[in-house]
């Protein structure tokens, strides 16, 4: 499979147009919903609580709420428009066309990365004006941004597939996407967790990846940043393999 | 030469109804080709298999020799489906729509061919308009033009003329038969019989997932019993051996305009040589004849009600 194919691009580029024409609603709001989470959490507890040695609560919570966004926004972008496209039945015109399994989900997923590292630069920009931040390691920053915002994307295909209305998508993204992030660390080290919600979280992959993000700026992580490294790896190939496998089974989309 | 679309033994159930029950059919490059049916044929089953949208349970299907499931890139590449439901992304305009379904199919720089397929439709004027404004007609042009878009060699109508005005039915024919005339195959269905009798060379008709009839137009016109000779008698009356003939109709026994006119059935035009010879050996001297055929939409209905096809 060529990743530079024509047809790639196109669909690339048409998920692009597709958030980017509706920016308000799928970039701004986003960072404005974050910048209130900082605003609401880091008033009420900075100087009241610490969660890493010599970072300010405002400062720790700055990399939790920009992975939060890229995670979330990926996920909607390739989800919303596969499950738009499923009920409108324009899917047609990607089934239709020669398009290979791996180019429809490479597209739908890198895609949904752009959205999630715009959303997520965003929400960096405007935050960072409120924290005093480092960025001790920024390659992890980088590597964690874009597996995590992959896996995201990813999973938002999965759901879109899945999922054959509005109604079970947005079940998907209350009732998994949503508590997976937030109890995932963005607001809290879960080494503050008791320790059955602690041994809990080990099994929520979503904190790998904002630990590992965190790591980026601070140095200091729950776990070692190479470890989180290698269970967001292993559980973006898992993932990956599934939606070809769905796509390959045409499960859902050819009938 | 290979055929353009090859159809092999293909079934296919739902949740225990077989929609299509071992159709084989072949239609050949350059063919104009009717697939005609009532609801719930199977017409739409079949053409979304041979489109690749479904997956026949048995059986295969092969477009210019490539099959649809094992060699489907090459496959999709020959062939362009309008689909039946009217569909758009509600977020583009008709050129980016256009641009966007080239790209699809790995084509880039494809802007004049694109230009000629929105002029042949009509839709120059309206290339930078967002689908979402467009009229239910300009956006059934828009989907004409995006199965175009890749110039395939197999193009396929699912119903295109459903709920359009005369204007596009004109439009989209002149710019099909164009086509066809060029070397594309034309795959047809709709409901409309009197276009399909007026712009297919040949036809299949499905009914409950069977092919039931499988000619060319001209051959099922003649084939099928239904054509009927009216004949106005100056002098004299119908011979007695010609009695049977006569059609039953609101008329009592076919007599209408005073009495001397007979429709009498005519199952093959060769028995119009005979019926003539009884009439001048009765003495019946013939004012007025016409050779009325059956159309398409009087053969439909004999072999949908399952009279026997000769």
């Amino acid at each position: 499979m060529n990743l530079f194919s024509v047809g790639f691009r196109t669909l690339f580029f048409k998920e692009i147009l597709r958030f980017w024409k509706v920016a308000t609603q799928t970039i701004a709001a986003p960072v404005v919903s974050a910048m209130l989470y900082l605003l609401i959490f880091g008033h009420v507890l900075d100087g009241r609580v610490q969660m890493l040695d010599g970072v300010s609560y405002t400062s720790f919570l700055v990399p939790g709420l920009v992975m939060m966004s890229v995670l979330q926004n990926a996920f909607a972008n390739s989800s919303s428009s596969l499950i738009q496209s499923k009920i409108t039945g324009n899917l047609v015109f990607i089934l239709l066309p020669p398009l290979s399994h791996v180019e429809i989900l490479s597209a739908y997923v890198v895609a949904s990365v752009v959205r999630g590292l715009a959303v997520g630069l965003g929400v960096f920009v405007i935050t960072a004006w409120f924290a005093h931040l480092s960025f001790v390691a920024p390659l992890w920053i980088i590597a964690f941004a874009l597996l995590g915002a992959g896996i995201l994307g990813t999973l938002g295909v999965v759901a879109g597939i899945w999922a054959e209305k509005f109604d079970q998508l947005a079940a998907f993204q209350n009732f998994l996407i949503t508590p997976a992030t937030f109890l995932a660390g963005v607001f809290y080290s879960i080494k503050k967790l008791p320790p059955f919600w602690l041994a809990v979280s080990h099994f929520n992959p979503f904190f790998y990846m904002i630990d590992g993000f965190r790591y980026g700026f601070f140095g200091q992580s729950d776990v070692s940043p190479w470890t989180s490294l290698a269970i967001v790896a292993v559980f973006f190939v898992a993932l990956a393999a599934i939606a070809i496998n769905l796509l390959r089974r045409g499960y859902k989309l050819r009938h | 030469m290979t055929a353009a679309i090859q159809i092999d033994s293909v079934e296919k159930s739902y949740k225990g109804f077989k929609a299509l029950k071992g159709v084989s059919l072949n239609i050949e490059q350059g063919e104009f080709f009717g697939l005609l049916g009532p609801n719930g044929a199977g017409k739409t089953t079949l053409i979304s298999t041979i489109a690749g949208l479904i997956r026949p349970d048995v059986g295969s299907v092969r477009i210019h020799g490539h099959d649809v499931v094992r060699d489907f890139r090459a496959a999709r590449m020959k062939l362009g489906v309008v689909p039946q439901e009217l569909v758009f992304d509600p977020f583009f305009t008709v050129r980016e729509t256009l641009r966007l379904q080239s790209g699809y199919f790995g084509l880039k720089n494809n802007d004049a061919w694109i230009d000629e397929v929105m002029e042949n439709l009509d839709l120059t004027s309206k290339a930078d308009v967002n689908m979402r404004a467009l009229s239910g007609g300009m956006k059934r042009r828009v989907l004409v033009a995006q199965a175009l878009v890749h110039k395939p060699p197999v193009i396929v109508l699912d119903e295109p003329t459903a709920g359009v005005d005369v204007e596009l039915r004109q439009t989209l024919w002149k710019f099909i038969s164009r086509l066809n005339r060029e070397g594309h195959t034309v795959v047809l269905t709709t409901h409309y019989l009197e276009e399909a009798q007026a712009m297919c060379q040949r036809v299949a008709m499905l009914k409950t997932g069977n092919v039931v009839a499988l000619d060319t137009m001209s051959q099922l016109l003649r084939r099928v019993s239904g054509s009927s000779l009216v004949v106005h008698l100056k002098h004299g009356a119908l011979p007695d051996g010609l009695r049977h003939l006569v059609a039953h109709n609101e008329h009592d026994e076919g007599k209408n305009n005073g009495g001397n006119t007979y429709t009498l059935r005519v199952n093959d035009y060769s028995e119009v040589e005979g019926i003539l010879a009884r009439l001048r050996e009765s003495g019946a001297e013939i004012d007025e004849m016409q050779l009325q055929q059956a159309d398409l939409e009087d053969i439909f209905i004999q072999i949908m009600e399952g009279s026997p096809v000769r």
